[in-house]
C-alpha cells in the first residue's frame, strides 16, 4: 500500500461571480433592456459554467489556484485560513462533490467526508430510520449499520428516543445522533469541515476524543477548523491557505503562530511601540505604549528567557488616583494570561496623581512563557472603573538558543503557554 | 466505496471531465443500499403525520375519474370505446396519475435534493430515478380499486395481462428519461419547475386519457394514429385498456413504437444529465 494517502497536483478551480448590472437612465433603455431580458438572462445563466479557455474576465474568480500537496498515511493535518481562502473548496473537491478546473488529485483508500452533520436527516422519520439513511448517504453499506447500530446509539445517548421523529429532538440531541454515526465511518481517510463548531463543550470534547481514536488507528484525516485550540490538539502539521494559494505547510504550532501574526498582526506592525492621539475630554488618557526588553531597548522581538517590560505612558488631566493596568494574552486571544494593576505594587495611598504625563513600566519574568506572539490591552483606571483602554503592540518571544543564534521557531517540542524549567524530585519507595 | 479485500485499497482520481460520460453501472450497483434508503425515505415520510395517509394514493385518480365521468363522460358525451365511462377513465388515470407525478418529483428533485448532493458524494443520477421508483407504490396502491371497479362493472381481465409488466416498464422509463432530461435543465434554468406543472396538464389532454385513440383514428386514419405512437403513454394507456377491459386487441404496434421512443428518452436523457452533472453543484 503507498505511504501517500492524498497527492494534491495543481489543482485549481474558477468560478465566475456577477458583475454589477448595467443600469439604464433613460426610459428607452430600460424598456429595450426588458425586452431583450429572456436573451441576457440566457446568456447570464449559461455563462455560469461555461468558460472558454484561458479566458480572463473580470467576472472570474480563482477559489483555488495551483495548489499542490502530499499527505502521508496515518497523518492529522489542519487547514487553516481566512474565511473565503479557498478551504472549504479545496475539501468539496477532494469529496468529489465539485470537479476541479484543472490539476489533478489522488487519494490512496477509502473516503468519507464530513462536510455537515446530518446531511441527509429527514425530520419526519425516527432516529432509528435516519441512522441507516445518514449512514448510507455517508458511504456505509446496511449490513455495517447493521453491525454497529447499537454502537451507534449507545454513543449518541439518546437510546430512549431512537424510534421518535428527529423533528422532536433537542438540537443537542440531533447534533449528537448526526455526529455518533459519522464517528463510526471507518474510512481510510477522513475529510473533515468545520463540523465541531456547533454543540456544546461536553460534546466538542467528546468529539476531538473521538477523532483522536480515529486518528491512532492508521487513519488519515485531513480537519479544515477556525478553533486555533482543535487543530493545534489533533494536528501534528497543518497548512495555511491564504487567497485559494498555500502559504506555508508544516509544523501545526509555526502554522497556527503564522495564521495569528497574519490575522492580528496587522492591527500592530509597529515594532514595539504604538503612539496614540491626545484626548482632551478624558480626564485621562493613554497617550503610547512601548514594549522593552530586558536593556530597556524598545523591540517587538525578546529573547524568551528574559523579562520583558510593558510601557504604559498615560496623561491625567484631572488629578486622582489614576493607575495603570495591563491584560496580557496570546496574539490570537485564545488564552489570557493575567491581569495586572499597579495597584499590586504601589499602595492606593500613595497613587496621587496630578496633572501631566506619566509613565508605568510593568516587568514580566523571562523563560516562564512560551516563544510566540502576544498582546497586551492596557488601561489607565480609577478605583476599578477605566477612563481608557488601547491595545499594545504585538510583541514575541523568541527562542535565542545556547549559541545565541536568531532563530524565529517555537519551541515545538513543548507545547504550552509556559516553558519553564520546574524541579522534580524522586526516591525510591 | 468499500474494498472488496484486505489487500485491495480503492484509489481515486480527481480530475475535471471531458465530453461525453457513459453511465457507471458498477459504480450505481455499488450504491444500492443508498438508492433503497432513499426510496425508502420519500415512501415513509410522504404520508407521516398525516390522517388519511396512502388512501391519499386512491383519492387522487378516483376523485379525477368522478369529475371526468360527469364533466367528458356525462355532459360532454365523449364516447368511450363501449365500456362504461368512469371504468374506462380509471384504466388510464391509473398510469397516468403515476407518470405525472413521476415526471414532476423528478423535475423537482435536485433543487430539493441539493442539500445532499452539495455536502456528500454520490452517483447524482440516482436522485432523478428515486421518484420513479417511490411513486410505484402509489400506483400499486391505486390498483386495488380497479380490482373492486372492474367486479362492479362484471369486467374481467384478459390474459394479455401478462404484459403488463412491459407497459409498466415502458412508463418508467418514460419517467425516467423525461426527468433525468427536465432535472439537469430545471437546476440550470428555474424557469423549468414553473412550466412542469402546466407541461404535465397539458400532456394529459394529449395522451388518450379522457378521450379513447379510436377517435384521432376515425377523424385521420390508422397511419396518424399509429404514428402518435411516438408519445409513449399513448401505448402504455391503450394497452392497460386493453389488457384489463378486453375490449380492442393489443395495440402492438403503437406499443413498439412507443418503446422505441421511451428508450430513446431514457438514452437521452441519462447522457444529457451526465453532461451536465459536473456543474450541478456549482449552479445549486
Amino acid at each position: 500500500m503507498s505511504d501517500i494517502a492524498i497527492e494534491v497536483n495543481s489543482i485549481s478551480k474558477r468560478y465566475r461571480i456577477g458583475l454589477k448590472e448595467e443600469i439604464h437612465d433613460t426610459f428607452i433603455g430600460s424598456l429595450t433592456s426588458w425586452l431583450k431580458s429572456p436573451i441576457s438572462n440566457y446568456r447570464k445563466v449559461h455563462y455560469l459554467s461555461s468558460f472558454s479557455n484561458n479566458e480572463e474576465s473580470d467576472d472570474i474568480m480563482w477559489a483555488l489556484n495551483d495548489v499542490s500537496f502530499k499527505i502521508n498515511r496515518g497523518e492529522i493535518v489542519g487547514i487553516i485560513g481566512k474565511n473565503g481562502a479557498g478551504k472549504s473548496t479545496l475539501l468539496k473537491i477532494l469529496s468529489r462533490i465539485t470537479e476541479p478546473t484543472s490539476g489533478e488529485a489522488t487519494i490512496n483508500g477509502n473516503v468519507a467526508s464530513l462536510l455537515e452533520v446530518g446531511t441527509g436527516f429527514h425530520p419526519e422519520l425516527s432516529g432509528r430510520e435516519n441512522i441507516y439513511l445518514n449512514g448510507t448517504i455517508l458511504g456505509m453499506k446496511r449490513d455495517e449499520i447493521d453491525r454497529k447500530f447499537d454502537e451507534i446509539v449507545d454513543f449518541s445517548g439518546v437510546d430512549q428516543f431512537i424510534d421518535t421523529p428527529v423533528k422532536r429532538y433537542s438540537s443537542g440531541m440531533y447534533v449528537r445522533l448526526a455526529f455518533s454515526i459519522a464517528a463510526h465511518l471507518e474510512p481510510d481517510v477522513l475529510l473533515v469541515d468545520e463540523v465541531l463548531a456547533v454543540g456544546d463543550i461536553e460534546f466538542q470534547n467528546k468529539c476531538l476524543n473521538k477523532m483522536d481514536e480515529v486518528a491512532k488507528e492508521g487513519r488519515t484525516v485531513l480537519f479544515v477548523s477556525h478553533n486555533m485550540g482543535s487543530v493545534g490538539r489533533l494536528c501534528s502539521s497543518a497548512i495555511l491557505i491564504k487567497d485559494g494559494q498555500i502559504k506555508r505547510e508544516g509544523n501545526v504550532n509555526e502554522i497556527i503562530d503564522l495564521y495569528s501574526k497574519l490575522s492580528f498582526g496587522k492591527i500592530n506592525n509597529s515594532n514595539g511601540t504604538i503612539n496614540y492621539p491626545e484626548s482632551r475630554d478624558k480626564k485621562a488618557y493613554i497617550s503610547s505604549v512601548r514594549i522593552l526588553d530586558h536593556q530597556d531597548r524598545i523591540t517587538s522581538v525578546l529573547d524568551q528567557s528574559k523579562p520583558f517590560k510593558i510601557e504604559v505612558c498615560f496623561y491625567v488631566n484631572e488629578p486622582s488616583k489614576f493607575y495603570a493596568s495591563a491584560t496580557l494574552s496570546t496574539i490570537d486571544e485564545t488564552v489570557r494570561i493575567l491581569n495586572s494593576r499597579e495597584i499590586e505594587s504601589i499602595d492606593t495611598e500613595h497613587i496621587d496623581r496630578n496633572k501631566g504625563e506619566y509613565a508605568s513600566k510593568l516587568e514580566f519574568p523571562g523563560g516562564i512563557l512560551n516563544c510566540g506572539s502576544y498582546y497586551a490591552r492596557v488601561g489607565v483606571k480609577k478605583m476599578g472603573i477605566s477612563y481608557d483602554m488601547k491595545p499594545s503592540p504585538s510583541f514575541e518571544l523568541v527562542d535565542y538558543g545556547n549559541v545565541g543564534n536568531f532563530q524565529t521557531t517555537v519551541k515545538s517540542n513543548k507545547r504550552g503557554i509556559l516553558a519553564m524549567s520546574l524541579k522534580w524530585t524522586s526516591k525510591k519507595i | 466505496m468499500s474494498s472488496i479485500s484486505e489487500s485491495l485499497t480503492p484509489t481515486i482520481v480527481i480530475k475535471p471531465k471531458s465530453g461525453w460520460q457513459l453511465i457507471d453501472w458498477k459504480e450505481l450497483i455499488e450504491y444500492r443500499d443508498l438508492f433503497y434508503f432513499l426510496i425508502k425515505r420519500d415512501v415513509l415520510a410522504i404520508y407521516k403525520q398525516t390522517v388519511l395517509g396512502f388512501t391519499w394514493a386512491i383519492i387522487r385518480p378516483v376523485f379525477s375519474m368522478i369529475v371526468f365521468s360527469v364533466v367528458f363522460g356525462g355532459l360532454a358525451k365523449i364516447p368511450s370505446d363501449g365500456i362504461p365511462y368512469p371504468i374506462f377513465s380509471y384504466v388510464a388515470l391509473i398510469p397516468w396519475t403515476y407518470f405525472a407525478a413521476a415526471m414532476n418529483t423528478s423535475t423537482q428533485s435536485l433543487i430539493s435534493g441539493k442539500g445532499i448532493f452539495t455536502k456528500v458524494y454520490f452517483p447524482r443520477l440516482i436522485i432523478p430515478l428515486i421518484p420513479v421508483l417511490s411513486k410505484l407504490v402509489d400506483f400499486a396502491i391505486a390498483f386495488v380499486i380497479l380490482f373492486g371497479l372492474m367486479a362492479w362493472y362484471g369486467i374481467s381481465p384478459t390474459k394479455n395481462l401478462i404484459f403488463l409488466p412491459v407497459l409498466i416498464l415502458m412508463m418508467m422509463l418514460t419517467a425516467s428519461g423525461i426527468g433525468m432530461w427536465l432535472s439537469a435543465m430545471a437546476i440550470q434554468y428555474r424557469d423549468i419547475p414553473h412550466g412542469v406543472g402546466f407541461l404535465s396538464q397539458m400532456l394529459m389532454y394529449a395522451a388518450p386519457v379522457v378521450w379513447p385513440l379510436s377517435l384521432l383514428e376515425d377523424k385521420f386514419g390508422e397511419s396518424v394514429s399509429l404514428a402518435y405512437g411516438i408519445y409513449p403513454m399513448v401505448g402504455v394507456i391503450e394497452g392497460f385498456r386493453s389488457a384489463l377491459l378486453g375490449h380492442n386487441p393489443m395495440p402492438w404496434v403503437l406499443i413498439g413504437i412507443g418503446a422505441l421512443s421511451a428508450i430513446v428518452l431514457f438514452i437521452s436523457g441519462a447522457l444529457y444529465f451526465k453532461s451536465k452533472e459536473r456543474i450541478f453543484v456549482d449552479v445549486a
